[in-house]
């Protein structure tokens, strides 16, 4: 079953969806990237959620002149409005009161929301009868998704994407130093606004497939994951679109794969999957790589200490210390250094010497940004440098490099 | 009102044309309270200026609404004596390297090519000249060898550095620095300081937001003292003695620091 929503072919329907969802992705993770690194994560959560007045508006606007309530673009269209009224009303709370912005988002969040809902049961009584479907863009609805559907939502996702890609460095200038963008005569507030308008965008576009409610997890999730893995920020936008693309493709394909598996919550975990791995398995930032990272440091730094008292015959007390030398074959367990022990603890204090050169001197500073007591020293100098600082050490040449 | 305040009797577009920066009625509020009040400020064209004041007299804001970063309540400004918006090519601003997250994931190369923003437009590709004039500009700063590094394992002095290099970059005439020798190291202060002066050599114009009163007469050749107002401006000589510190600091220097700056001074 499985491989059968994987490969496409599990039906019109589900093939519809998979591939509306995999546009989604990508341009939901692309767009959220840029408001991830502009530290406005949760500005997409008030945006998202003030769509839900326009969308019954909209209802009440077609259902009052003859027309389909259900129309899509037409309920996006309205959601679109009240989203942007929204986001107006946050830029002027936190601009010109003296809230802050997580309080002006609660705010405008709640306040829309519950309009919304209002206007949504208002709706539920007036017997229209074709109401039904409208509580599907909280939680997203893809059963009924028709073709005209699936082209609304293609078409908004990659104008999205491309706009995203066209204003790419320029968003990323006013993320890293806005002052520094406003000096340069960048508009800072208009292409902040324009950032917005595209989270926006995204919102609307993913209203019917994942819902307002979960949008705001495909916005940021996919950033968030492909951060573990770059430190590049060109990088943390592909990853992201890599990220946001997999987890709509596979949580479409996941839903269709069994009865009764709500399609939007499932991308969500599906995304959240991604996240969790590169949590734990990131090779830099991840939590496993800094746990080994802790452990490894605090046995070299043992071992260091270790050798360093050898070679100034000093005793080793700490037990961990004594059993990493021993274990090396740098000391016996009481304490006495073996033959290649003393090596190592002579060329140990010799490099500590070769280390407080390199730090007195300004022409090695990029060696000596790398010092952390521990590093041998043909890893950050060439041979010739050693041999350099050697002659400025003089004493015994004899140690061996 | 603002307007005879500020003038003090002078005519407000007498010498800006000979001007890198002329400031004229500067005020802003951040409030109520005004954090620089009715400000005149004129700098020549190739000096190397200090704008010098107690903490919380407004040497920043000063800066960052001289160029519009923040929205001053009145005032103008000019730069080489035309108004901001079409000399903002020939400015480079250096802003405190505390107001940005080191976290961001990019790399010190990259930050410096922020700098040819304008020669890279909106979708041109980085090429090779790009790449070997932000090198160049790093090596000017003796940063080269930290081209690739991620910005977060810099040093603060480090990080200095790389914005100026990125200043650099931008080919100004013009150079603003807020507080670039803040909390940096020996090292750091060297290289800045021999940068900015090679600037000064050829011929371009600096202006620097300073706290160490000790290297004042070593660093610059004019001073602006200010305290929410304008205390005083002109050459080192004039400007740096023992009354102006006086009028500007007030109270909060103490004497031992008087004395040895009057020492400094004269």
């Amino acid at each position: 079953m499985l491989s059968d929503a994987l490969l496409l072919q599990l039906g019109y329907n589900a093939s519809l969806v998979a591939i509306g969802a995999t546009l989604l992705g990508v341009s939901a993770g692309v767009t959220g990237t840029f408001l991830f690194l502009r530290k406005r994560a949760l500005v997409s959560d008030a945006i998202s959620h003030a769509t839900l007045p326009g969308v019954c508006l909209a209802f009440m606007l077609m259902v009052a002149f003859g027309g389909d309530g259900r129309n899509l673009v037409g309920l996006l269209l309205g959601s679109a409005v009240s989203a942007w009224i929204g986001l107006l009303c946050l830029n002027w709370l936190t601009r010109n009161t003296r809230l802050a912005e997580d309080a002006a988002i609660g705010s405008v969040l709640s306040v829309f929301f519950g309009l919304g809902i209002v206007l949504l049961t208002v709706i539920q009584t007036m017997g229209v009868g074709r109401q039904a479907g409208l509580e599907g863009f909280l939680l997203g609805s893809t059963a009924g998704m028709l073709w005209a559907d699936a082209v609304v939502i293609a078409i908004g996702g990659a104008s999205t994407l491309a706009l995203i890609l066209l204003m790419r460095r320029p968003m990323t200038l006013v993320a890293f130093d806005p002052e520094y963008a406003a000096a340069r005569g960048l508009p800072v507030d208009r292409i902040d606004l324009a950032m917005m308008g595209l989270v926006m965008a995204v919102t609307v576009v993913g209203l019917k497939i994942v819902g307002l409610i979960l949008i705001v997890a495909l916005l940021i999730i996919p950033p968030v994951t492909a951060r573990f893995w770059t430190e590049r920020s060109d990088r943390v936008v592909l990853l992201g679109g890599i990220v946001g693309g997999l987890s709509g493709y596979l949580g479409a394909a996941l839903s269709a794969s069994a009865p009764n598996l709500p399609t939007g919550p499932i991308i969500v975990l599906v995304s959240f999957g991604f996240f969790a791995i590169s949590l734990f398995l990131a090779p830099n930032r991840g939590v496993l790589a800094a746990i080994l990272r802790h452990f490894r440091f605090q046995r070299r730094v043992h071992l260091r200490q270790g050798l360093l008292a050898l070679a100034q015959g000093q005793p080793i007390y700490e037990r961990l210390t004594l059993r990493l030398l021993t274990r090396a074959g740098l000391a016996r367990a009481d304490g006495v250094a073996t033959e290649a022990g003393k090596a190592r603890a002579a060329k140990a204090l010799r490099d500590e010497k070769r280390w407080e050169v390199i730090r007195s001197d300004q022409t090695h500073e990029a060696a000596a940004a790398l010092y952390d007591g521990l590093r041998d020293i043909e890893t950050v100098l060439t041979k010739d440098q050693i041999v350099e600082i050697d002659h400025q050490i003089g004493g015994p040449q004899g140690v061996p490099a | 009102m603002l307007d005879l305040v500020s003038n003090q009797g002078t005519s407000p577009t007498d010498t800006l044309g000979d001007s890198s920066l002329a400031i004229r009625g500067l005020t802003v509020s951040y409030g109520q309270k005004p954090a620089v009040f009715s400000v005149d400020m004129t700098v020549q064209p190739g000096a190397m200026t200090a704008i010098i004041g107690p903490n919380g007299a407004g040497k920043s804001t000063m800066l960052k609404a001289a160029l519009g970063i923040v929205k001053p309540l009145s005032g103008q400004v000019t730069v080489f004596g035309e108004p901001l918006e079409q000399q903002r090519a020939r400015i480079a601003y250096v802003p405190q390297r505390a107001s940005v997250d080191w976290d961001f994931p990019t790399r010190v190369i990259d930050v410096v090519l922020m700098g040819l923003y304008r020669e890279l437009g909106l979708l041109g590709r980085v090429r090779s000249r790009h790449k070997a004039k932000a090198m160049d500009c790093l090596h000017r700063v003796g940063m080269r060898d930290f081209a690739d590094r991620q910005i977060g394992q810099l040093s603060g002095g480090q990080q200095q550095r790389v914005f100026l290099a990125r200043s650099l970059a931008q080919d100004a005439d013009l150079y603003l620095l807020d507080e670039p020798f803040a909390g940096v190291d020996a090292a750091t202060e060297k290289a800045i300081i021999g940068v900015l002066k090679s600037l000064k050599d050829a011929g371009k114009t600096v202006v620097v937001v300073h706290h160490d009163l000790a290297t004042v007469t070593d660093y610059f050749d004019h001073v602006f003292l200010i305290n929410t107002r304008k205390v005083a401006e002109g050459s080192v000589a004039e400007a740096f003695t023992a009354d102006t510190l006086q009028a500007a600091y007030g109270g909060r220097l103490a004497t031992a620091q008087v004395d040895q700056l009057s020492r400094v001074v004269g």
